[in-house]
Protein backbone atom coordinates (compact mmCIF):
# COMPACT_ATOMS: atom_id res chain seq x y z
CA UNK A 1 0.00 0.00 0.00
CA UNK A 2 1.17 3.54 -0.63
CA UNK A 3 1.77 6.05 2.15
CA UNK A 4 -1.83 7.12 1.98
CA UNK A 5 -2.86 3.94 3.77
CA UNK A 6 -3.86 5.74 6.91
CA UNK A 7 -5.40 8.75 5.19
CA UNK A 8 -9.03 8.75 5.95
CA UNK A 9 -11.35 8.15 3.09
CA UNK A 10 -15.08 8.14 3.17
CA UNK A 11 -16.65 4.81 3.80
CA UNK A 12 -20.26 3.86 3.17
CA UNK A 13 -21.53 1.34 5.67
CA UNK A 14 -24.80 -0.47 5.69
CA UNK A 15 -26.43 -0.89 9.06
CA UNK A 16 -29.35 -3.27 8.93
CA UNK A 17 -31.93 -4.22 7.83
CA UNK A 18 -31.08 -7.26 9.93
CA UNK A 19 -29.26 -5.64 12.78
CA UNK A 20 -30.41 -6.06 16.38
CA UNK A 21 -29.95 -2.43 17.30
CA UNK A 22 -32.22 -1.12 14.56
CA UNK A 23 -35.22 -2.53 16.43
CA UNK A 24 -36.70 -4.23 13.42
CA UNK A 25 -36.09 -4.00 9.74
CA UNK A 26 -34.61 -0.56 9.45
CA UNK A 27 -31.66 -0.04 7.16
CA UNK A 28 -29.47 2.97 7.78
CA UNK A 29 -26.82 3.77 5.23
CA UNK A 30 -24.00 5.56 7.01
CA UNK A 31 -21.41 7.70 5.36
CA UNK A 32 -18.38 7.61 7.58
CA UNK A 33 -15.08 9.34 7.94
CA UNK A 34 -13.27 6.93 10.21
CA UNK A 35 -15.74 6.53 13.01
CA UNK A 36 -17.41 9.88 12.45
CA UNK A 37 -20.80 9.99 10.79
CA UNK A 38 -20.96 12.39 7.87
CA UNK A 39 -24.50 11.62 6.89
CA UNK A 40 -27.19 8.98 6.89
CA UNK A 41 -29.95 7.75 4.67
CA UNK A 42 -32.75 5.64 6.08
CA UNK A 43 -34.19 2.91 3.92
CA UNK A 44 -37.59 1.93 5.24
CA UNK A 45 -40.64 0.10 3.96
CA UNK A 46 -39.51 -3.48 4.61
CA UNK A 47 -42.57 -3.97 6.78
CA UNK A 48 -44.97 -2.04 4.57
CA UNK A 49 -48.30 -3.85 4.51
CA UNK A 50 -50.46 -1.15 3.02
CA UNK A 51 -52.56 -0.61 6.11
CA UNK A 52 -54.11 2.55 4.70
CA UNK A 53 -55.13 0.68 1.54
CA UNK A 54 -56.59 -2.17 3.57
CA UNK A 55 -58.70 0.37 5.47
CA UNK A 56 -60.42 1.45 2.27
CA UNK A 57 -61.48 -2.13 1.62
CA UNK A 58 -62.83 -3.00 5.05
CA UNK A 59 -65.73 -1.71 7.07
CA UNK A 60 -65.01 0.63 9.96
CA UNK A 61 -65.31 -2.15 12.51
CA UNK A 62 -63.35 -4.64 10.41
CA UNK A 63 -60.42 -2.28 10.19
CA UNK A 64 -60.22 -1.87 13.95
CA UNK A 65 -57.94 -4.88 14.62
CA UNK A 66 -55.54 -3.86 11.83
CA UNK A 67 -54.45 -0.70 13.62
CA UNK A 68 -53.02 -2.82 16.45
CA UNK A 69 -50.44 -4.15 14.00
CA UNK A 70 -48.82 -0.79 13.43
CA UNK A 71 -47.23 0.10 16.73
CA UNK A 72 -47.51 -3.42 18.06
CA UNK A 73 -45.90 -2.66 21.40
CA UNK A 74 -48.56 -0.02 22.06
CA UNK A 75 -51.53 -1.59 20.33
CA UNK A 76 -54.01 -0.14 22.80
CA UNK A 77 -52.99 3.42 21.91
CA UNK A 78 -53.47 2.72 18.22
CA UNK A 79 -56.91 1.34 18.86
CA UNK A 80 -57.85 4.30 21.03
CA UNK A 81 -56.82 6.80 18.35
CA UNK A 82 -58.75 5.02 15.64
CA UNK A 83 -61.88 4.59 17.77
CA UNK A 84 -61.79 8.25 18.78
CA UNK A 85 -61.46 9.33 15.14
CA UNK A 86 -64.44 7.29 14.00
CA UNK A 87 -66.43 8.37 17.05
CA UNK A 88 -65.67 11.96 16.09
CA UNK A 89 -67.06 11.33 12.61
CA UNK A 90 -70.12 9.66 14.10
CA UNK A 91 -70.37 12.46 16.64
CA UNK A 92 -70.75 10.05 19.53
CA UNK A 93 -68.79 9.73 22.73
CA UNK A 94 -67.89 6.68 24.72
CA UNK A 95 -69.74 6.39 28.04
CA UNK A 96 -67.85 7.42 31.21
CA UNK A 97 -67.16 3.84 32.26
CA UNK A 98 -65.60 3.04 28.91
CA UNK A 99 -63.51 6.21 29.07
CA UNK A 100 -62.07 5.32 32.46
CA UNK A 101 -61.20 1.78 31.41
CA UNK A 102 -59.69 3.12 28.21
CA UNK A 103 -57.45 5.45 30.18
CA UNK A 104 -56.31 2.63 32.48
CA UNK A 105 -55.48 0.28 29.62
CA UNK A 106 -53.80 2.98 27.55
CA UNK A 107 -51.58 4.03 30.43
CA UNK A 108 -50.80 0.42 31.22
CA UNK A 109 -49.80 0.04 27.61
CA UNK A 110 -47.66 3.16 27.79
CA UNK A 111 -45.79 1.55 30.66
CA UNK A 112 -45.42 -1.70 28.72
CA UNK A 113 -44.14 0.22 25.71
CA UNK A 114 -41.68 2.27 27.75
CA UNK A 115 -40.46 -0.89 29.49
CA UNK A 116 -39.74 -2.54 26.16
CA UNK A 117 -37.95 0.62 25.09
CA UNK A 118 -35.89 0.76 28.28
CA UNK A 119 -34.87 -2.88 28.14
CA UNK A 120 -33.83 -2.85 24.50
CA UNK A 121 -32.24 0.59 24.67
CA UNK A 122 -30.11 -0.49 27.62
CA UNK A 123 -29.24 -3.69 25.79
CA UNK A 124 -28.07 -1.66 22.79
CA UNK A 125 -25.84 0.40 25.02
CA UNK A 126 -24.40 -2.74 26.55
CA UNK A 127 -26.29 -3.05 29.82
CA UNK A 128 -27.69 -6.54 29.86
CA UNK A 129 -29.48 -6.64 33.20
CA UNK A 130 -32.29 -4.09 32.72
CA UNK A 131 -33.94 -6.03 29.92
CA UNK A 132 -34.70 -8.90 32.27
CA UNK A 133 -36.05 -6.58 34.93
CA UNK A 134 -38.18 -4.71 32.38
CA UNK A 135 -39.65 -7.83 30.87
CA UNK A 136 -40.44 -9.15 34.32
CA UNK A 137 -42.71 -6.15 35.00
CA UNK A 138 -43.98 -5.93 31.45
CA UNK A 139 -45.23 -9.46 31.88
CA UNK A 140 -47.46 -8.28 34.74
CA UNK A 141 -48.95 -5.59 32.51
CA UNK A 142 -49.52 -8.05 29.69
CA UNK A 143 -51.23 -10.42 32.10
CA UNK A 144 -53.83 -7.76 32.80
CA UNK A 145 -54.42 -7.35 29.07
CA UNK A 146 -54.70 -11.08 28.72
CA UNK A 147 -57.20 -11.32 31.54
CA UNK A 148 -59.19 -8.48 30.08
CA UNK A 149 -59.41 -9.46 26.44
CA UNK A 150 -57.50 -12.69 25.90
CA UNK A 151 -54.68 -11.12 23.91
CA UNK A 152 -51.38 -9.87 25.19
CA UNK A 153 -49.94 -7.86 22.36
CA UNK A 154 -52.43 -6.98 19.63
CA UNK A 155 -55.28 -6.56 22.01
CA UNK A 156 -58.13 -5.05 19.97
CA UNK A 157 -59.34 -3.88 23.36
CA UNK A 158 -61.66 -1.10 22.23
CA UNK A 159 -64.66 -0.98 20.01
CA UNK A 160 -65.93 2.07 18.16
CA UNK A 161 -68.21 3.72 20.70
CA UNK A 162 -66.75 2.14 23.80
CA UNK A 163 -65.23 -1.11 24.91
CA UNK A 164 -65.06 -4.56 23.45
CA UNK A 165 -65.62 -6.32 26.77
CA UNK A 166 -66.80 -5.59 30.27
CA UNK A 167 -63.96 -5.71 32.79
CA UNK A 168 -63.37 -8.95 34.63
CA UNK A 169 -63.90 -9.46 38.36
CA UNK A 170 -60.90 -8.10 40.15
CA UNK A 171 -59.76 -5.79 37.33
CA UNK A 172 -59.51 -2.79 39.63
CA UNK A 173 -57.70 -4.86 42.22
CA UNK A 174 -55.15 -6.08 39.66
CA UNK A 175 -54.54 -2.57 38.35
CA UNK A 176 -54.05 -1.16 41.84
CA UNK A 177 -51.79 -4.06 42.72
CA UNK A 178 -49.74 -3.39 39.61
CA UNK A 179 -49.42 0.29 40.53
CA UNK A 180 -48.29 -0.59 44.05
CA UNK A 181 -45.80 -3.11 42.79
CA UNK A 182 -44.47 -1.02 39.91
CA UNK A 183 -43.33 2.27 41.46
CA UNK A 184 -40.49 0.70 43.50
CA UNK A 185 -39.42 -1.14 40.36
CA UNK A 186 -38.90 2.14 38.52
CA UNK A 187 -36.59 3.16 41.36
CA UNK A 188 -34.81 -0.13 40.89
CA UNK A 189 -34.19 0.57 37.18
CA UNK A 190 -32.98 4.01 38.05
CA UNK A 191 -30.57 2.60 40.61
CA UNK A 192 -29.08 0.46 37.88
CA UNK A 193 -28.79 3.19 35.29
CA UNK A 194 -29.33 6.82 36.25
CA UNK A 195 -25.98 7.37 37.94
CA UNK A 196 -24.17 4.54 36.22
CA UNK A 197 -20.96 6.04 34.84
CA UNK A 198 -20.97 4.07 31.62
CA UNK A 199 -24.65 4.80 31.02
CA UNK A 200 -24.20 8.52 31.65
CA UNK A 201 -21.04 8.60 29.56
CA UNK A 202 -22.74 6.96 26.62
CA UNK A 203 -25.89 9.09 26.73
CA UNK A 204 -25.03 12.59 27.96
CA UNK A 205 -24.68 15.09 25.14
CA UNK A 206 -25.44 12.49 22.48
CA UNK A 207 -28.01 13.10 19.76
CA UNK A 208 -29.04 16.55 20.86
CA UNK A 209 -32.22 17.92 19.34
CA UNK A 210 -33.34 21.33 20.59
CA UNK A 211 -36.94 22.34 21.08
CA UNK A 212 -36.98 24.47 17.93
CA UNK A 213 -35.44 21.68 15.89
CA UNK A 214 -38.07 19.30 17.22
CA UNK A 215 -40.82 21.62 16.04
CA UNK A 216 -39.13 22.06 12.69
CA UNK A 217 -38.94 18.30 12.19
CA UNK A 218 -42.38 17.66 13.66
CA UNK A 219 -40.86 15.52 16.38
CA UNK A 220 -43.23 14.90 19.29
CA UNK A 221 -43.53 12.78 22.40
CA UNK A 222 -40.76 12.26 24.96
CA UNK A 223 -38.17 13.56 22.46
CA UNK A 224 -39.89 16.93 22.33
CA UNK A 225 -40.42 17.05 26.09
CA UNK A 226 -36.78 16.22 26.78
CA UNK A 227 -35.93 19.35 24.79
CA UNK A 228 -37.85 21.54 27.21
CA UNK A 229 -41.18 21.86 25.42
CA UNK A 230 -43.93 21.13 27.92
CA UNK A 231 -46.42 19.69 25.49
CA UNK A 232 -48.50 16.60 25.84
CA UNK A 233 -51.76 16.07 23.99
CA UNK A 234 -53.29 14.56 27.10
CA UNK A 235 -53.02 18.03 28.63
CA UNK A 236 -53.14 20.27 25.56
CA UNK A 237 -56.24 18.75 24.01
CA UNK A 238 -57.55 16.21 26.50
CA UNK A 239 -59.47 13.23 25.19
CA UNK A 240 -61.15 10.26 26.83
CA UNK A 241 -61.47 12.09 30.13
CA UNK A 242 -57.77 12.84 30.75
CA UNK A 243 -58.76 16.29 32.04
CA UNK A 244 -60.13 14.63 35.21
CA UNK A 245 -56.80 13.24 36.29
CA UNK A 246 -54.05 14.97 38.14
CA UNK A 247 -50.67 14.36 36.56
CA UNK A 248 -47.62 16.25 35.42
CA UNK A 249 -45.77 16.51 32.15
CA UNK A 250 -42.14 15.67 32.84
CA UNK A 251 -39.69 17.81 30.90
CA UNK A 252 -35.93 18.27 30.71
CA UNK A 253 -33.81 20.98 29.18
CA UNK A 254 -30.91 19.55 27.21
CA UNK A 255 -32.67 17.43 24.61
CA UNK A 256 -29.97 14.77 24.64
CA UNK A 257 -30.32 11.02 24.90
CA UNK A 258 -29.86 11.06 28.66
CA UNK A 259 -32.70 13.56 29.14
CA UNK A 260 -35.00 11.49 26.99
CA UNK A 261 -34.22 8.54 29.22
CA UNK A 262 -35.10 10.56 32.33
CA UNK A 263 -38.31 11.89 30.78
CA UNK A 264 -39.54 8.40 29.93
CA UNK A 265 -38.72 7.12 33.41
CA UNK A 266 -40.76 9.93 34.92
CA UNK A 267 -43.56 9.35 32.45
CA UNK A 268 -43.94 5.82 33.74
CA UNK A 269 -44.42 7.20 37.23
CA UNK A 270 -47.02 9.66 35.95
CA UNK A 271 -48.83 6.85 34.16
CA UNK A 272 -49.06 5.01 37.47
CA UNK A 273 -50.53 8.14 39.01
CA UNK A 274 -53.19 8.33 36.32
CA UNK A 275 -54.01 4.64 36.63
CA UNK A 276 -54.35 4.85 40.40
CA UNK A 277 -56.81 7.72 40.09
CA UNK A 278 -58.78 6.06 37.31
CA UNK A 279 -58.94 2.69 39.04
CA UNK A 280 -60.15 4.36 42.22
CA UNK A 281 -63.50 5.26 40.80
CA UNK A 282 -64.45 3.58 37.55
CA UNK A 283 -68.01 4.82 37.07
CA UNK A 284 -70.74 2.25 36.68
CA UNK A 285 -72.86 2.18 33.56
CA UNK A 286 -72.83 0.96 29.99
CA UNK A 287 -69.57 0.28 28.18
CA UNK A 288 -70.81 1.01 24.66
CA UNK A 289 -72.22 4.31 23.43
CA UNK A 290 -75.03 4.76 20.96
CA UNK A 291 -73.54 3.38 17.79
CA UNK A 292 -75.54 1.15 15.50
CA UNK A 293 -74.56 -2.35 14.49
CA UNK A 294 -73.58 -0.94 11.11
CA UNK A 295 -71.18 1.95 11.43
CA UNK A 296 -71.92 4.47 8.74
CA UNK A 297 -70.67 7.97 9.47
CA UNK A 298 -72.08 10.88 7.48
CA UNK A 299 -70.02 12.33 4.65
CA UNK A 300 -67.17 14.23 6.20
CA UNK A 301 -63.68 14.10 7.55
CA UNK A 302 -61.95 14.42 10.86
CA UNK A 303 -58.40 14.49 12.17
CA UNK A 304 -58.05 13.15 15.69
CA UNK A 305 -54.77 12.62 17.46
CA UNK A 306 -53.69 11.22 20.79
CA UNK A 307 -50.52 11.13 22.81
CA UNK A 308 -49.17 7.68 22.02
CA UNK A 309 -46.05 6.48 23.87
CA UNK A 310 -43.95 7.63 20.91
CA UNK A 311 -45.60 10.98 20.26
CA UNK A 312 -48.56 12.38 18.39
CA UNK A 313 -50.49 9.59 16.73
CA UNK A 314 -53.10 11.03 14.38
CA UNK A 315 -55.88 9.54 12.32
CA UNK A 316 -57.33 11.48 9.42
CA UNK A 317 -60.48 9.65 8.39
CA UNK A 318 -62.58 10.60 5.39
CA UNK A 319 -66.10 9.19 5.06
CA UNK A 320 -68.12 9.11 1.86
CA UNK A 321 -71.22 8.06 3.74
CA UNK A 322 -70.74 4.36 3.14
CA UNK A 323 -69.87 1.57 5.54
CA UNK A 324 -66.22 1.63 4.56
CA UNK A 325 -63.83 4.48 5.18
CA UNK A 326 -63.02 6.37 2.00
CA UNK A 327 -59.56 7.12 3.29
CA UNK A 328 -57.73 6.52 6.54
CA UNK A 329 -54.45 8.31 6.96
CA UNK A 330 -52.32 7.43 9.94
CA UNK A 331 -49.90 10.06 11.14
CA UNK A 332 -47.32 7.84 12.78
CA UNK A 333 -45.06 9.38 15.40
CA UNK A 334 -42.24 6.90 14.73
CA UNK A 335 -42.08 7.76 11.02
CA UNK A 336 -41.88 11.48 11.61
CA UNK A 337 -39.46 11.16 14.52
CA UNK A 338 -37.16 8.88 12.55
CA UNK A 339 -36.66 11.64 10.01
CA UNK A 340 -34.72 13.60 12.60
CA UNK A 341 -32.16 10.78 12.94
CA UNK A 342 -29.89 12.32 10.32
CA UNK A 343 -29.85 15.65 12.12
CA UNK A 344 -29.15 13.97 15.45
CA UNK A 345 -26.22 11.79 14.43
CA UNK A 346 -24.28 14.03 12.05
CA UNK A 347 -20.83 14.47 13.46
CA UNK A 348 -21.34 11.77 16.07
CA UNK A 349 -19.76 8.32 16.23
CA UNK A 350 -21.13 5.07 14.87
CA UNK A 351 -21.82 3.83 18.38
CA UNK A 352 -23.92 6.93 19.00
CA UNK A 353 -26.16 6.03 16.06
CA UNK A 354 -27.19 2.93 17.99
CA UNK A 355 -27.92 5.03 21.07
CA UNK A 356 -29.94 7.55 19.07
CA UNK A 357 -32.04 4.94 17.27
CA UNK A 358 -32.77 3.44 20.65
CA UNK A 359 -33.71 6.76 22.18
CA UNK A 360 -36.05 7.67 19.33
CA UNK A 361 -38.07 4.62 20.35
CA UNK A 362 -39.22 3.73 16.87
CA UNK A 363 -41.33 0.73 16.00
CA UNK A 364 -40.89 -0.31 12.41
CA UNK A 365 -44.40 -1.66 12.16
CA UNK A 366 -45.56 1.89 12.62
CA UNK A 367 -42.89 3.50 10.46
CA UNK A 368 -43.75 1.29 7.49
CA UNK A 369 -47.41 0.58 8.20
CA UNK B 1 -65.06 1.85 -4.65
CA UNK B 2 -65.05 -1.41 -6.49
CA UNK B 3 -66.89 0.23 -9.38
CA UNK B 4 -64.19 2.87 -9.56
CA UNK B 5 -61.49 0.30 -9.82
CA UNK B 6 -62.82 -1.29 -12.97
CA UNK B 7 -62.04 1.40 -15.55
CA UNK B 8 -58.71 2.24 -13.98
CA UNK B 9 -57.70 -1.37 -13.52
CA UNK B 10 -57.84 -2.04 -17.25
CA UNK B 11 -55.69 1.02 -17.97
CA UNK B 12 -53.11 0.12 -15.39
CA UNK B 13 -49.78 -0.86 -16.92
CA UNK B 14 -49.28 -3.77 -14.57
CA UNK B 15 -50.40 -7.17 -15.82
CA UNK B 16 -51.99 -7.71 -12.45
CA UNK B 17 -54.31 -4.78 -13.01
CA UNK B 18 -57.23 -6.99 -13.92
CA UNK B 19 -57.08 -8.69 -10.60
CA UNK B 20 -57.88 -5.57 -8.69
CA UNK B 21 -61.65 -5.45 -8.96
CA UNK B 22 -62.31 -9.04 -8.01
CA UNK B 23 -60.45 -9.88 -4.84
CA UNK B 24 -61.31 -13.42 -3.86
CA UNK B 25 -60.21 -12.92 -0.27
CA UNK B 26 -63.02 -10.68 0.89
CA UNK B 27 -65.88 -10.74 -1.60
CA UNK B 28 -68.48 -9.94 1.01
CA UNK B 29 -66.77 -6.77 2.13
CA UNK B 30 -66.27 -5.51 -1.38
CA UNK B 31 -69.77 -6.39 -2.47
CA UNK B 32 -71.22 -4.59 0.49
CA UNK B 33 -69.77 -1.30 -0.58
CA UNK B 34 -71.52 -0.60 -3.88
CA UNK B 35 -74.72 -2.17 -2.59
CA UNK B 36 -74.90 0.11 0.41
CA UNK B 37 -73.33 3.19 -1.11
CA UNK B 38 -75.47 3.38 -4.23
CA UNK B 39 -78.99 3.28 -2.83
CA UNK B 40 -77.93 5.43 0.09
CA UNK B 41 -76.47 8.20 -2.04
CA UNK B 42 -79.53 9.50 -3.94
CA UNK B 43 -81.85 10.17 -0.97
CA UNK B 44 -79.25 12.44 0.57
CA UNK B 45 -79.23 15.63 -1.48
CA UNK B 46 -75.92 17.04 -0.23
CA UNK B 47 -73.27 14.38 -0.92
CA UNK B 48 -70.67 16.77 0.33
CA UNK B 49 -69.56 17.46 3.85
CA UNK B 50 -71.99 19.50 5.92
CA UNK B 51 -69.32 22.04 6.79
CA UNK B 52 -70.22 25.48 8.03
CA UNK B 53 -68.28 28.70 7.34
CA UNK B 54 -65.52 29.46 9.79
CA UNK B 55 -65.39 33.08 10.85
CA UNK B 56 -62.52 34.26 12.98
CA UNK B 57 -59.78 36.84 13.08
CA UNK B 58 -57.39 34.43 11.45
CA UNK B 59 -59.82 33.54 8.68
CA UNK B 60 -60.39 37.23 8.04
CA UNK B 61 -56.67 37.98 7.94
CA UNK B 62 -56.07 35.17 5.48
CA UNK B 63 -58.84 36.36 3.16
CA UNK B 64 -57.50 39.88 3.32
CA UNK B 65 -53.96 38.79 2.63
CA UNK B 66 -54.60 36.21 -0.09
CA UNK B 67 -57.94 37.36 -1.54
CA UNK B 68 -59.16 34.91 -4.17
CA UNK B 69 -56.46 32.42 -3.24
CA UNK B 70 -58.61 31.36 -0.31
CA UNK B 71 -61.65 29.55 -1.66
CA UNK B 72 -63.31 29.01 1.71
CA UNK B 73 -62.70 28.84 5.42
CA UNK B 74 -64.91 26.19 6.97
CA UNK B 75 -65.43 24.19 10.08
CA UNK B 76 -66.75 20.66 10.50
CA UNK B 77 -67.17 18.85 13.82
CA UNK B 78 -65.35 21.70 15.47
CA UNK B 79 -62.29 21.33 13.26
CA UNK B 80 -61.32 24.29 11.12
CA UNK B 81 -59.94 24.09 7.64
CA UNK B 82 -58.93 26.47 4.92
CA UNK B 83 -59.57 25.62 1.28
CA UNK B 84 -57.04 27.31 -0.97
CA UNK B 85 -56.27 27.40 -4.67
CA UNK B 86 -53.39 25.01 -5.50
CA UNK B 87 -50.75 27.70 -5.89
CA UNK B 88 -51.60 29.23 -2.53
CA UNK B 89 -51.27 26.20 -0.24
CA UNK B 90 -47.60 26.71 0.55
CA UNK B 91 -47.78 30.52 0.82
CA UNK B 92 -50.67 30.08 3.27
CA UNK B 93 -48.59 27.53 5.18
CA UNK B 94 -45.74 30.02 5.30
CA UNK B 95 -48.01 32.85 6.38
CA UNK B 96 -49.49 30.68 9.14
CA UNK B 97 -46.02 29.81 10.38
CA UNK B 98 -44.55 33.29 10.32
CA UNK B 99 -47.54 35.46 11.19
CA UNK B 100 -49.85 33.22 13.18
CA UNK B 101 -47.43 30.93 15.09
CA UNK B 102 -48.53 27.69 13.43
CA UNK B 103 -45.06 26.33 13.98
CA UNK B 104 -45.64 22.59 13.70
CA UNK B 105 -46.55 20.85 10.47
CA UNK B 106 -48.31 17.75 11.70
CA UNK B 107 -49.02 15.93 8.49
CA UNK B 108 -49.30 16.11 4.72
CA UNK B 109 -51.57 13.68 3.00
CA UNK B 110 -53.80 13.28 -0.02
CA UNK B 111 -57.17 11.79 -0.93
CA UNK B 112 -57.93 10.45 -4.38
CA UNK B 113 -61.29 11.34 -5.96
CA UNK B 114 -60.93 9.81 -9.46
CA UNK B 115 -64.34 10.93 -10.69
CA UNK B 116 -63.65 14.58 -9.97
CA UNK B 117 -61.97 17.02 -12.33
CA UNK B 118 -59.34 18.00 -9.81
CA UNK B 119 -58.49 14.50 -8.84
CA UNK B 120 -56.62 14.89 -5.56
CA UNK B 121 -57.24 16.62 -2.29
CA UNK B 122 -53.94 17.66 -0.80
CA UNK B 123 -54.16 18.20 2.95
CA UNK B 124 -51.76 19.91 5.31
CA UNK B 125 -52.43 19.66 9.04
CA UNK B 126 -50.76 22.38 11.08
CA UNK B 127 -50.70 23.05 14.78
CA UNK B 128 -49.76 26.07 16.83
CA UNK B 129 -47.91 25.41 20.07
CA UNK B 130 -48.52 28.91 21.47
CA UNK B 131 -52.27 28.94 20.69
CA UNK B 132 -52.98 25.21 21.07
CA UNK B 133 -54.93 25.31 17.83
CA UNK B 134 -55.10 22.98 14.86
CA UNK B 135 -56.01 23.93 11.31
CA UNK B 136 -56.06 22.02 8.05
CA UNK B 137 -55.20 23.47 4.68
CA UNK B 138 -56.94 21.72 1.81
CA UNK B 139 -56.39 22.20 -1.87
CA UNK B 140 -57.72 20.39 -4.92
CA UNK B 141 -55.21 19.55 -7.61
CA UNK B 142 -55.42 17.86 -10.99
CA UNK B 143 -53.56 14.70 -11.81
CA UNK B 144 -50.16 15.78 -13.09
CA UNK B 145 -50.16 19.12 -11.32
CA UNK B 146 -46.96 19.63 -9.39
CA UNK B 147 -47.56 21.50 -6.14
CA UNK B 148 -44.67 23.41 -4.66
CA UNK B 149 -42.76 21.65 -1.94
CA UNK B 150 -43.22 22.84 1.63
CA UNK B 151 -39.69 21.95 2.73
CA UNK B 152 -38.72 25.61 2.63
CA UNK B 153 -41.30 26.24 5.34
CA UNK B 154 -41.14 23.07 7.46
CA UNK B 155 -38.30 20.55 7.22
CA UNK B 156 -40.61 17.75 8.23
CA UNK B 157 -42.34 18.05 4.86
CA UNK B 158 -39.47 16.07 3.32
CA UNK B 159 -40.57 12.57 4.23
CA UNK B 160 -44.24 13.44 4.33
CA UNK B 161 -44.13 14.63 0.72
CA UNK B 162 -42.08 11.62 -0.29
CA UNK B 163 -44.81 9.39 1.08
CA UNK B 164 -47.52 11.31 -0.77
CA UNK B 165 -45.48 10.95 -3.96
CA UNK B 166 -44.94 7.26 -3.31
CA UNK B 167 -48.58 6.50 -2.59
CA UNK B 168 -50.35 8.87 -4.99
CA UNK B 169 -47.79 9.87 -7.62
CA UNK B 170 -48.10 13.55 -6.83
CA UNK B 171 -44.76 15.18 -7.67
CA UNK B 172 -43.68 18.11 -5.55
CA UNK B 173 -41.88 20.80 -7.49
CA UNK B 174 -38.57 21.76 -5.94
CA UNK B 175 -38.35 18.76 -3.60
CA UNK B 176 -34.64 17.96 -3.27
CA UNK B 177 -34.98 14.21 -2.82
CA UNK B 178 -38.25 13.00 -4.29
CA UNK B 179 -37.75 9.24 -4.15
CA UNK B 180 -40.15 6.52 -3.15
CA UNK B 181 -39.98 5.86 0.56
CA UNK B 182 -42.15 2.90 1.54
CA UNK B 183 -42.45 1.02 -1.76
CA UNK B 184 -39.39 -0.36 -3.55
CA UNK B 185 -37.68 2.26 -5.67
CA UNK B 186 -38.46 0.63 -9.04
CA UNK B 187 -42.04 -0.36 -8.24
CA UNK B 188 -44.66 0.52 -10.86
CA UNK B 189 -47.82 2.27 -9.75
CA UNK B 190 -48.99 4.28 -6.78
CA UNK B 191 -50.92 2.07 -4.37
CA UNK B 192 -53.24 4.52 -2.69
CA UNK B 193 -54.80 5.69 -5.93
CA UNK B 194 -58.34 4.42 -6.10
CA UNK B 195 -57.74 2.69 -9.45
CA UNK B 196 -55.01 0.58 -7.90
CA UNK B 197 -56.65 -2.67 -6.81
CA UNK B 198 -56.20 -4.05 -3.34
CA UNK B 199 -54.58 -7.22 -4.71
CA UNK B 200 -52.73 -5.49 -7.51
CA UNK B 201 -48.98 -5.87 -7.59
CA UNK B 202 -46.07 -4.99 -9.77
CA UNK B 203 -45.65 -8.56 -11.05
CA UNK B 204 -42.41 -7.78 -12.83
CA UNK B 205 -40.89 -6.50 -9.62
CA UNK B 206 -42.19 -9.42 -7.58
CA UNK B 207 -40.84 -11.99 -10.06
CA UNK B 208 -37.48 -10.33 -10.48
CA UNK B 209 -36.82 -9.58 -6.84
CA UNK B 210 -38.58 -12.26 -4.88
CA UNK B 211 -38.12 -15.14 -7.31
CA UNK B 212 -41.74 -16.20 -7.07
CA UNK B 213 -44.51 -16.24 -9.65
CA UNK B 214 -46.93 -14.14 -7.65
CA UNK B 215 -47.19 -12.69 -4.21
CA UNK B 216 -50.77 -13.83 -3.85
Amino acid sequence: MPDTFLDSTELVLNMGPQHPSTHGVLRVILKLDGEKVLGTDCVIGYLHRGVEKIAENRTYAQFNPYVDRMDYVAAVSNGLGYCLAVEKLLNVEAPPRAKAVRVILTELNRIASHLLWLGTHALDIGAITPVFYCFREREEALKIFEQYCGARLTTHAFRIGGLQYETYDGFERDVKEFCRMFLPKVDEYEELLTNNRIWVGRLKGVGILTGDECKEYGVTGPVLRAAGVKWDLRKAQPYSGYEQYDFEIPTRENGDTYDRYIVRMQEMRQSVRIMEQAAEGIPAGPILGKVGKVIKPPVGEAYVSIEAPKGELGYYVVSDGSTQPYRVRVRPPSYVNLQALDKMVRGALVADVVAVIGTLDIVLGEVDR
Amino acid sequence: MADEQKPGGSEAPSPAGGEGPKPPAAPAADAAKPASAKPAAPPKPPPSMAATPWESDLAGELKERFGDGIAATSTYLGQNFIVTKPAFAVPVLEYLKLEADFDYLVDITAVDWPKRGERFDLIYVVYSFPHNERVRIKTQIEDGFEPRTAIGVHLTANWLEREVFDMFGIRFAGHPDLRRILMPEDWEGHPLRKDYGILQQDMRWVQENLGIESGQ
